[in-house]
């Protein structure tokens, strides 16, 4: 008989709607997904403020007001004591995350580009945050951080959004707020002096933070031989070897050289520096960018 | 053509492109190998590192001599090499191909075939018309010439006869010709007078050019049996050399099974053509023999088949004494006797006169003195033609006045009265020995045993004929065993008892010999032309050319005088024929044949087989550059790290991919699973792609019908090839004829047989709505040409109660898209009766094998891809009327091909019915 060729239709719909659909939504998703496997810890700024946990009762002194007086619990002693609730004052965190097109390299077909890795770091790292009532705000969409799940999509839709045509990427550091946090995820490949300047400015403003650089394993291995003509993503910078096997020893040593420099300089801000692998689950960096923004001065 | 040694280049000029190749290879050693890009956001670190070397990277030596040799390979194979070119056979005209065909040519029958073939392809190409004889198989009437081309289709189904060619019918046949023809005469290598006058004939019409194979023919002559041992003569065509052949004797071995009993070199001398071997068998083992062959020639003339010569014989036992003393078995006069030969020969119990009736080959007489006047009679006729009589003499013999005061007619030799008894206690003289055998005794040759004493007798009087009747005799040469010829037969009378009672030779092993020696004497020997005058003999077993042993049941019997005398013929092959009590065997080769080598005269152009065949190497050629090429992408993957980087085994395997070969035995397996899976519907491809596409979608159409509306539920149907493909997986073969098939070769009949046999059906169809006289259509003549060979009962139209007419429908028409009336199944038989109370008779318990009609089913059947008919049938509704029908017998054919009888048994109901008590 025949054999009939309706039922492959299905598939090929449904991969097509799938491709179709945004990407958003599994971004968001996977982020949270993510964000979910990080277990909240004590997350208090352990001293009393403006907060709704309860902190401490102290004895009154001078300057207090009468009004902040806990009738309830002086009522029990002969002295006047005040109630005092946990300062949960909310911290402001920018994230930058490098949409360039270097970003866009992987070096296996099974491996997604690392700007993939990147955004659902961020996007993960913003779930954590907003869960946590912190306001989180991406440099590039130029408004000033914010609270609430409305800016988790705002912060995804600009996430998903095309990717520029730089080759390599510059912190964005407009916007950012005194004494906040500032979070950069990048490979961190192109000029330095960008990078130099946008921590300076960082650290003038007083805002810490974490920088990530997040690699694909063959820029870490470099397993190439013969004659090659590398190209950067967008095509603009261009380097033609003979050998390229007698390259590699001298790539690693300038790979650490940039490493070094990065960790020097962020030592120099206070910052925190992280080294990211597409190939490492994300979860692991994802406690390390948590970690490293929560870390109080 | 550029010859060169063997090799000829068709397009010499192409080889100047060889010239090219030292300029290739500056150019390719100029530029290194080709850059990769690579996209890779790292170079930003990269920038501005040099290389340590700075040489520029070139082509390695050896990967240039790669690309070069891959170079240099297309151009010389474009240049069209060819192996051992053959320069054209010139001539114009008609010509006449006459190939022998006989046994002779049996062991060389592939290279003449090559040959004829590459004579026919000359002849194809020089446009010649061409009639293709085989002497031992004429053709009757005129030549008829056709175009090479034909003869090549049909080239592949000739095979040797197991007879040669009879000379006085060729050489009638060959002066009866007319018109202008040239020869070119294959012939097998032996001589005969007819060859001249032939030649001749031949010579008349126009040149003969003789083909003949240099290997010498080599046959076998029957075998023989003397004095206990079988003797056989290997004959060759030339001498000159020692050669030596192997002869093997075949049968049945105890489990049925037949194998090689006994091997024996036997080895020419220089100068003969004859070589005998003396092959000793034991008596179980010779009686097994069916046939003794040389090994390895593969023809008729070289197997020698064996008949009663070698078979057991029938040997009658009497004793004189009652055998009434049950417990002395030892003192039995027939106790060694019968334990001498029940193991090699059929003993025959009773009283003397059913004895003789049953025509034994030997009677054995212990101590009988004397027998009635009748069976006297009866015993002297018995061996007058050709019996053998054996007595023992004894204590009765002895006592008896028999053969006393004159010879009596059943006695060999006048005794004297009483005997003697020697070495016992009251006689002289020791026990005696036996002395030597005489060189014309039939014992001779036996060894003597020195423990056989004799120590009582009785003694032969005095004679002028004793000494030529004496076959064996004791020390002092007193008669031990005398002989006298009756007739075709013999009396033998052994002076000593059967038992141990007066000598111990019944307890030595000569006995056994002695015995042997006598029972081979009866051997019947070989009959005459009148003796088998009107009997009908039948053949069990005949040769082939080949001298394989086939079945001969079919073939019609022959006349005993035909038998003997006729030369073989198609009428009468070589084999094994057997009549009321016995068996022939009538081999090509006889007792006085001779094989020598054919004297062509000096004119005639005698030419080898040993055609050195045109080999066209440019396909080889190629071949080789492909190799290099894919060499050489791997070596330049290597060279450039596109086999190391990322990626790298996506590469390696399409490179392998694109020189590994597909594999067909995956293939075939799948072919096999696919047609097993489900019942599957197939076709024999005729070659005609109209037709075989047609075919098959007309086999589509039946199998939707059957999915749709019965439980067989077929896959896809497939077209076969009768030559490579396997037919057993397929229940029904739709076989349409064209004009233009070729026959199947032999191999493909013997699988169309078995197919056919093991419940196979094929549907003929000659598609020219005309099955009634198959001679009457070119298709037709073209379907009885093509199944001539296969092995299809006798045949009638469909009856109208045949189960065909109900499998699964109720039919009585049988329209595809012509409505002819005519379809041929297997025929009932004579027997069938109408049953009582049934529309219908007791038919042949089984399917029909074959099922020939002319009514274009698979046109009708035929649908597209979308299921809508391919063909118009008929005009309105009528012919879509027609359409159903035919898709309905396509129904109940199949029904048929897989229910077998069921339907049939239906017959049975009345009976079951009353069986039930209903």
């Amino acid at each position: 008989m025949t054999q009939s060729t309706a039922p492959q239709s299905g598939p090929r719909l449904r991969s097509r709607s799938e491709t179709l659909a945004s990407a958003m939504p599994p971004l968001l998703a996977d982020a949270e997904n993510l964000a979910a496997t990080v277990v909240l810890g004590e997350h208090g700024r352990r001293r009393s403020g403006i907060g709704d946990e309860f902190w401490q009762y102290r004895p009154i002194s001078d300057g207090d007001e009468s009004r902040m007086i806990d009738w309830r619990r002086s009522a029990k002693s002969d002295m006047q004591f005040i109630k005092q609730k946990e300062w949960q004052a909310a911290q402001s965190v920018l994230v930058w995350v490098d949409d360039s097109q270097s970003m866009g390299f992987s070096g296996d077909k099974n491996r997604a580009p690392k700007s993939d890795r990147a955004r659902l770091l961020a996007l993960a790292m913003s779930v954590l945050l907003v869960r946590a009532g912190e306001r989180v705000g991406l440099s590039t969409i130029g408004q000033p951080p914010r609270s609430g799940p409305v800016q988790l999509v705002r912060i995804a839709e600009a996430l998903t959004s095309d990717r520029q045509t730089e080759d390599y990427g510059v912190p964005e550091t407009k916007g950012l707020p005194f004494q906040s946090r500032a979070v950069f995820i990048s490979d961190f490949m192109g000029d330095m002096a960008p990078v130099r300047a946008a921590l300076a400015k960082a650290a003038d403003r007083g805002v810490r933070g974490a920088m990530l650089q997040v690699l694909d394993p063959i820029e870490e291995a470099f397993p190439f031989d013969g004659r090659t003509i590398f190209e950067s993503m967008g095509g603009t910078v261009r380097h033609e070897t003979l050998k390229a096997g007698e390259l590699k020893d001298r790539y690693l040593e300038r790979l650490a050289e940039r490493r070094d420099e990065l960790r020097q300089l962020s030592r120099e801000a206070a910052w925190q520096f992280g080294v990211h692998h597409t190939s490492d689950p994300a979860q692991s960096a994802l406690l390390w960018l948590y970690r490293a923004t929560e870390r109080v001065v | 053509m550029l010859m060169l040694g063997l090799i000829g280049f068709t397009t010499p000029f192409l080889l100047l492109a060889l010239l090219i190749l030292p300029i290739l290879w500056l150019i390719l050693r100029a530029i290194p190998p080709a850059p990769i890009r690579r996209r890779f956001p790292g170079v930003a670190l990269l920038l501005g590192l040099t290389d340590e070397e700075t040489t520029t990277d070139r082509t390695p030596w050896w990967l240039l001599l790669l690309r070069m040799a891959a170079a240099a390979t297309v151009i010389v194979g474009f240049a069209g090499p060819v192996l051992n070119p053959q320069t054209d056979r010139t001539g114009d005209g008609p010509l006449l191909v006459a190939i022998d065909a006989s046994w002779a040519d049996a062991r060389d029958w592939q290279r003449r075939m090559d040959r004829l073939d590459g004579l026919l392809r000359d002849a194809s190409r020089l446009g010649r018309p061409v009639a293709l004889v085989q002497l031992t198989n004429l053709p009757p009437g005129p030549l008829e010439f056709r175009t090479a081309d034909e003869w090549l289709a049909r080239l592949g189904s000739l095979a040797p006869n197991a007879w040669g060619p009879d000379g006085d019918t060729v050489t009638e046949w060959a002066n009866g010709q007319t018109g202008e023809y040239d020869t070119f005469w294959v012939s097998d290598g032996v001589a005969g007078d007819w060859r001249v006058s032939v030649l001749d004939a031949f010579e008349a019409r126009g040149t003969v050019t003789v083909f003949e194979s240099p290997r010498p023919v080599l046959a076998l002559r029957p075998a023989t049996f003397e004095d206990g041992l079988v003797k056989l003569t290997a004959i060759r065509a030339v001498s000159g050399t020692e050669s030596t052949v192997t002869l093997t004797a075949r049968g049945l071995d105890p489990a049925g099974v037949e194998r090689a009993l006994a091997n024996a070199d036997v080895t020419f001398e220089v100068d003969q053509t004859e070589a005998e071997l003396e092959l000793s068998l034991p008596p179980e083992l010779r009686n097994r023999v069916s046939r003794f062959e040389i090994s390895g020639i593969g023809s008729a003339g070289a197997v020698t088949l064996t008949d009663d010569g070698l078979k057991r014989r029938e040997v009658a036992m009497i004793a004189g004494r009652d055998a009434g003393n049950e417990g002395l078995e030892l003192l039995s006069p027939l106790h060694y006797l019968r334990k001498a030969l029940v193991p090699t020969a059929d003993i025959i119990d009773g009283a003397l006169e059913d004895i003789i009736q049953a025509n034994p080959d030997a009677i054995i007489f212990a101590d009988v003195a004397q027998v009635t006047q009748s069976q006297e009679d009866a015993l002297l006729d018995w061996i007058d033609e050709g019996g053998l009589l054996v007595r023992f003499a004894g204590p009765r013999l002895a006592a008896s006045e028999t053969s006393r005061a004159s010879l009596d007619p059943l006695m060999p030799v006048r005794l004297r009265a009483g005997g003697r008894s020697i070495g016992g206690a009251m006689s002289w003289g020791e026990p005696k020995t036996l002395r030597a055998f005489a060189d014309g005794s039939p014992f001779y040759g036996l060894p003597i045993s020195e423990e056989v004493s004799v120590t009582a007798q009785v003694m032969a009087q005095p004679d002028p004929e004793l000494s030529e009747r004496v076959i064996a005799a004791l020390a002092d040469g007193t008669p031990l065993v005398t002989r006298r010829k009756i007739g075709d037969g013999q009396v033998i009378l052994f002076h000593v008892t059967a038992n141990a009672e007066w000598s111990s030779l019944p307890l030595s092993g000569l006995y056994v010999q002695m015995l042997e020696r006598l029972a081979i004497l009866t051997r019947s020997a070989a009959p005459t032309a009148d003796e088998l005058a009107g009997t009908t003999w039948t053949a069990e077993q005949v040769l082939d050319g080949f001298g394989t042993v086939l079945d001969a049941s079919i073939l019609p019997g022959v006349r005993g005088e035909d038998l003997v005398d006729a030369p073989l013929s198609p009428e009468l092959p070589p084999g094994l024929y057997s009549g009321e009590d016995r068996k022939i065997a009538r081999n090509v080769i006889g007792m006085e044949t001779e094989l020598t080598l054919t004297q062509w005269p000096s004119r005639i152009v005698v030419e080898g087989l040993n055609v050195t065949r045109e080999t066209l190497l440019k396909g080889f050629l190629l071949a080789i550059a492909l190799g290099l090429l894919a060499a050489d992408v791997i070596a330049s993957l290597f060279l450039s790290g596109r086999l190391k980087g990322p990626r790298s085994g996506i590469v390696a395997v399409l490179a392998l991919a694109m020189v590994l070969p597909f594999s067909a035995r995956a293939q075939q397996d799948d072919i096999a699973i696919y047609a097993t899976a489900e019942v599957v519907l197939a076709h024999v491809i005729t070659g005609d792609r109209t037709v075989d596409s047609l075919t098959k979608a007309g086999l589509l159409g039946l199998s939707d019908t059957l999915f749709r509306r019965t439980s067989i539920e077929p896959a896809e149907p497939v077209g076969v090839n009768l030559e490579t493909d396997e037919l057993a997986f397929f229940p029904f073969l739709y076989w349409p004829i064209t004009e233009t098939q070729s026959l199947p070769s032999l191999e493909a009949y013997a699988k169309l047989n078995r197919y056919l046999r093991s419940g196979g059906m094929i549907l003929f169809d000659t598609r020219d709505a005309n099955a009634g006289d198959f001679s009457q259509t070119p298709l037709g003549r073209k379907l009885q040409t093509l199944a001539r060979p296969l092995d299809i009962p006798p045949l009638e139209p469909i009856p109208a109660d045949h189960v065909l007419t109900r499998t699964f429908y109720l039919l009585q028409d049988f329209p595809g898209r012509h409505v002819s009336r005519n379809v041929w199944v297997e025929a009932a038989p004579q027997d069938a009766v109408q049953v009582e109370g049934m529309p219908f008779r007791n038919l042949n318990d089984g399917v029909t094998p074959v099922v020939i009609g002319g009514n274009d089913w698979a046109a009708a059947w035929a649908v597209d891809y979308r299921g809508a008919p391919q063909r118009p049938v008929g005009r309105g509704y009528a012919g879509e009327r027609q359409r159903e029908i035919a898709f309905r017998f396509g129904v109940n054919l199949i029904m048929h091909v897989l229910t077998g009888n069921y339907k049939s048994d239906q017959v049975h109901v009345p009976a079951l019915l009353d069986r039930l008590g209903q």
